[in-house]
């Protein structure tokens, strides 16, 4: 749908992206916001008492209005606008985790974790001897209540899970889970970066300590991103960085005071273009529908799944996944040659562990080719596929 | 060399690769991971008195990097490890669209168009930039 908003595809005229869980393209709204901005109000934030810079002023603070709207936060001081979903994650593990844990407190993740929701864990357990360990999944890698259960002791005090994986493209039950957790005093992260662009996300429904998720993958520029943190729970998180934009003052005796949230975590000059383009992504996509977006995916995957039933030399490794991601090899072709085929043909996926490399302990290939689909993608796209596909045998010829 | 003749050695290579197999464990291993390709190649090599004696890889990677393994080990197994550097110079040169000499190269030669595609440079040089790995450790 709304193809014609997309000027990649005016310009890329038989381009197919199947790539949409790595970055998506960006409708014109949001590039003309950005060429706005950079052309006509170009001012710092926080800052002028003239009129283009209150201008930015009201653009950047309604951003976080729109945010809050959107994720149904209580507070915009809850939403802080970060670099994307690893900055905002390095920021709960480093400015918030750190200080609230101790040694042998126990983190659980799992294996299907993008990078950004283990190494910061990893590194938390070398500097503080935290403990990180892994829910075990389902044979068809879901996390389930009752696998989480298994893992769960005293010493539990956080899950960190993302709500949509990566690769696998599993969506977990996160309001359950947080139900569980809270019960027993745990802590809940969500990685949203594959989730709040494509599904509706309410952190006060799901009741979520924090979430993270990154503007490019929801139509947004690149380079923003934000953290959603429960008030009380900001409030105690230690700034990352220090300079200006987040003091209220200092003097040479080295008295000082912050700011309150959200300014007191945003130090510098943020990315005011990245943020203005957020918001004009947030009302193309609430303009859409978030329960529409996500039924036209369903329905697309389904779809495509179908569609590769019918190729002999495909295999699938997850078709129960809820969301649109999908990933398969051709029999015997490694992921990378494959993509170089479909490259041939224009037709964009991604080949490779997705940056989640503990993948591997579970599905038992390390490689995959990946398709992610997103509102913009058609059947008639997927036809193309199916048949260039099937077609592969002289993936050789086209190749090498 | 004929496009045809081409492809049917890197094909042949990437589907039946040579000494894609275990054989041990008093090699000396290294590892090709490189961060803008997947291709993930354990090669093993035996030296004893500066020969390779024997040499075996496993791993998953594309057809570019596989053949060109495969390829490789025929080439530098009995051979001296000055002798594989010479070879590995040749090569080099060759994907670098310098002057070479052919002769020194065999099938290795099934890649002397792979510079036109840059991203598929990297695939064919990963075996030979691995097998120095193990050389330097030999060295050591
Ligand atoms: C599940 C998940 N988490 C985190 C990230 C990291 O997002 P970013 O690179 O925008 O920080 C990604 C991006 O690929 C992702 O898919």
């Amino acid at each position: 749908m709304n193809r014609e908003d997309f000027l990649m595809f005016e310009n890329n005229k038989d381009l197919i992206y199947f790539d949409n869980g790595a970055t998506t393209f960006k409708p014109k709204k949001v590039i003309h916001k950005i060429v706005d901005y950079y052309s006509k109000y170009t001012a710092n934030a926080h800052r002028g008492d003239y009129d283009i810079s209150l201008k930015v002023d009201d653009e950047y603070e309604s951003t976080r209005e729109v945010v809050r709207k959107f994720i149904n936060a209580k507070n915009t001081s809850e939403i802080i606008f970060t670099k994307g979903t690893t900055d905002s994650m390095n920021m709960i593990v480093f400015g918030f985790m750190k200080y609230y844990l101790k040694k042998d407190d126990e983190v659980l993740i799992t294996k299907t974790e993008h990078a950004s929701n283990v190494l910061p864990w990893f590194e938390l357990e070398k500097e503080l001897g935290i403990v990180v360990k892994f829910i075990p999944l389902t044979s068809d890698y879901k996390v389930t209540l009752d696998n989480l259960k298994k893992v769960v002791t005293s010493k539990t005090k956080v899950i960190s899970l993302a709500h949509v994986t990566n690769v696998i493209g599993d969506i977990r039950p996160i309001k359950e889970i947080s139900e569980y957790a809270h019960s027993n005093d745990i802590k809940i992260v969500v990685d949203g970066a594959q989730s709040v662009p494509h599904l509706k996300t309410d952190v006060e429904d799901s009741d979520i300590d924090f979430l993270a998720f990154s503007a490019h993958k929801m139509l947004g520029p690149t380079g923003v991103g934000v953290l959603y943190g429960k008030q009380d729970l900001l409030e105690v998180m230690h700034p990352l960085n220090y300079g200006g934009g987040m003091n209220s003052f200092f003097e040479s005796t080295k008295e000082l005071e912050y700011k309150e949230l959200p300014l007191r975590l945003e130090a510098g000059t943020q990315n005011i273009a990245g943020v203005l383009g957020l918001k004009e992504a947030i009302l193309y996509l609430e303009n859409i529908g978030m329960d529409k977006i996500h039924e036209y995916e369903v329905t697309l995957k389904k779809y495509l799944l179908e569609k590769l039933k019918d190729i002999d030399n495909v295999e699938v490794y997850n078709p129960l996944s809820e969301s649109g991601i999908v990933i398969f090899n051709l029999k015997d072709i490694f992921a990378e040659d494959t993509s170089r085929y479909l490259n041939h043909y224009n037709i964009c996926v991604r080949a490779g562990n997705h940056c989640s490399k503990m993948v591997k302990d579970e599905i038992e290939v390390k490689n995959t080719c990946r398709i992610s689909l997103y509102l913009y993608n058609t059947k008639e796209e997927i036809d193309k596929l199916i048949e260039v596909l099937k077609n592969s045998k002289n993936i050789y010829d086209i190749i090498l | 060399m004929d496009n045809n003749l081409r492809r049917e050695i890197i094909v042949d290579n990437a589907s039946n690769p040579f000494h894609k197999e275990t054989k041990g464990d008093d090699f000396i291993k290294a590892n090709t991971h490189n961060e803008s390709c997947i291709d993930n190649i354990n090669l093993y090599v035996k030296i004893q008195d500066d020969k390779i004696i024997d040499a075996y890889f496993d791993g998953e990677a594309c057809a570019i990097t596989t053949s060109a393994t495969s390829i490789m080990l025929k080439n530098i197994i009995g051979k001296r490890v000055d002798e594989a550097r010479k070879i590995m110079i040749e090569y080099y040169k060759m994907i670098n669209e310098e002057e070479y000499n052919e002769e020194e190269l065999g099938e290795l030669n099934a890649y002397s168009d792979i510079s036109k595609q840059a991203s598929r440079k990297k695939c064919a040089i990963l075996p030979f930039q691995t097998l120095e790995k193990t050389f330097k450790i030999y060295e050591k």
